[in-house]
């Protein structure tokens, strides 16, 4: 029927060096989600301060974050910080360009989340002798969660998405770097990019269900 | 420092990538928009045993990276013997994911018509598709648009990845730029800014679009 003749056996060769790459993009995802929805909190808090410029600042943020391509990001912690004399290498780039991108998009869910928890919840918390810091971390920051969980999930798979983008920068150990590295020395592209996407497709689902899982657990009453 | 070799040339070679940015969204936007229609009204109205399925193909250009996507797009077409321009395969691959996320908006806003509407125009004799040109049209509409602008913002950042099947957008044609001149933070923030002014007044009119249309709920 094609013109073409399927060679599936370097693909099925290549799998576990492609499911190490797997890992590689999976604790990139993670970490930039850690690092991201720590980030976003305190912008999630800008947001909603009477202080001009730390509002100013996550403003900026937020907006950078949400309306250029993930793709420029992580080119501009790889090429445009060069320029400043910092240096980072495709992994470091990578993790800190996502981590950028979550930050950003994670704090306009998180301050929505933030302004349907009802102001008496904090003055009750207050008026129990807890400090302010207590009563956010303790009584605002739960119930933040509790709401916010779905659009953080989905920002896991989002973030999963996104490192197939450090092939772009250069990096060669994460599933998509891997499967480019494989591809240039044999050009079977649709074979092994197949591979890729089914394992890629597999990591999601499997990100999807954990977390269902996860707030099951979690957030019975 | 603040000296340059950036000039109006560079400039206008980036402009026409901004072009080509702007033409791919325009296409995968139409045959998204129209493609989605139709799979969420199919999403809406199907039995499951057909509905299942169509979910389930949609669901994978969701769960796959839109990179990986083109790469496998763009060798398919020469597999199949197609001859097309690269730039037509992200116009189709785009679309499809596109419509992927155009098909749950539809849902959404179709959903979002309650049944007792619906009916209350059966029974005031309107045909089934009266009933949806008349009252589910309108109604999913508002529920649907806001987020339909979401899409157009987002599908045009996405496009940002054809650069990797040899098409020169506005991000490449900034690279290009780049290694012409090795100022790098220069000139990936115009073309950071370029980006910027092409999403962010669509962004302004769609959060005031949601407070006009919301307002008397």
């Amino acid at each position: 029927m094609f013109n073409y003749t399927f060679h599936w056996r370097p693909a099925f060769n290549a799998l576990p060096r492609m499911f190490e790459g797997a890992l590689v993009s999976l604790q990139i995802a993670v970490l930039s989600l850690v690092i991201g929805t720590a980030i976003a909190v305190v912008l999630a808090l800008g947001r909603r301060s009477d202080n001009r410029l730390f509002y100013g600042f996550a403003t900026g943020w937020v907006e950078l974050a949400r309306n250029t391509p993930a793709l420029f990001q992580v080119y501009m912690t790889y090429f445009g910080l060069g320029s400043l004399g910092i240096h980072l290498d495709s992994y470091a780039s990578l993790l800190v360009g996502i981590s950028f991108n979550n930050a950003g998009y994670l704090a306009e869910s998180f301050r929505g989340g933030l302004n349907a928890i009802p102001e008496t919840q904090t003055r009750a918390a207050r008026s129990l002798g807890m400090g302010a810091t207590q009563a956010f971390r303790l009584v605002v920051l739960p119930q933040m969660f509790r709401i916010v969980f779905y659009p953080l999930t989905n920002q896991m798979v989002w973030a999963l998405l996104m490192t197939s983008l450090g092939v772009t920068v250069g990096l060669n150990t994460d599933l998509t770097g891997v499967t480019q590295e494989l591809n240039v020395r044999t050009f079977r592209t649709f074979e092994y990019f197949l591979f890729a996407a089914v394992i890629y497709y597999l990591m999601a689902k499997f990100i999807t269900l954990s977390a269902r899982l996860l707030a099951w657990r979690l957030f019975r009453y | 420092m603040l000296e340059t070799n950036l000039g109006w040339n560079d400039i206008l070679f980036m402009l026409k990538g901004a072009g080509v940015t702007l033409s791919i969204t325009a296409w995968a936007m139409l045959g998204g928009t129209i493609l989605g229609m139709a799979f969420g009204l199919a999403r809406t109205t199907l039995p499951w045993w057909l509905n299942a399925p169509l979910g389930a193909v949609l669901d994978v250009l969701r769960s796959v990276p839109l990179l990986i996507q083109f790469v496998l797009a763009n060798s398919f077409k020469s597999i199949i013997g197609v001859n097309a321009s690269a730039f037509t395969v992200a116009c189709v691959m785009l679309s499809l994911y596109t419509a992927s996320y155009c098909s749950e908006i539809v849902r959404g806003g179709i959903l979002a018509v309650p049944a007792t509407t619906r009916r209350a125009a059966r029974s005031l004799g309107m045909t089934y598709r009266q009933d949806l040109a008349h009252i589910v049209f309108p109604m999913a509409l508002r529920v649907a648009l806001p987020n339909w602008i979401g899409l157009v913002l987002s599908v045009m950042k996405d496009t940002a990845l054809v650069l990797w099947i040899g098409i020169v957008e506005l991000l490449r044609a900034s690279q290009i730029v780049v290694t012409r001149l090795q100022e790098p933070l220069l000139v990936l923030s115009v073309a950071g800014l370029i980006y910027f002014l092409m999403s962010f007044p669509v962004a302004r009119l769609g959060a005031r679009l949601e407070k006009r249309w919301h307002e008397n709920d």
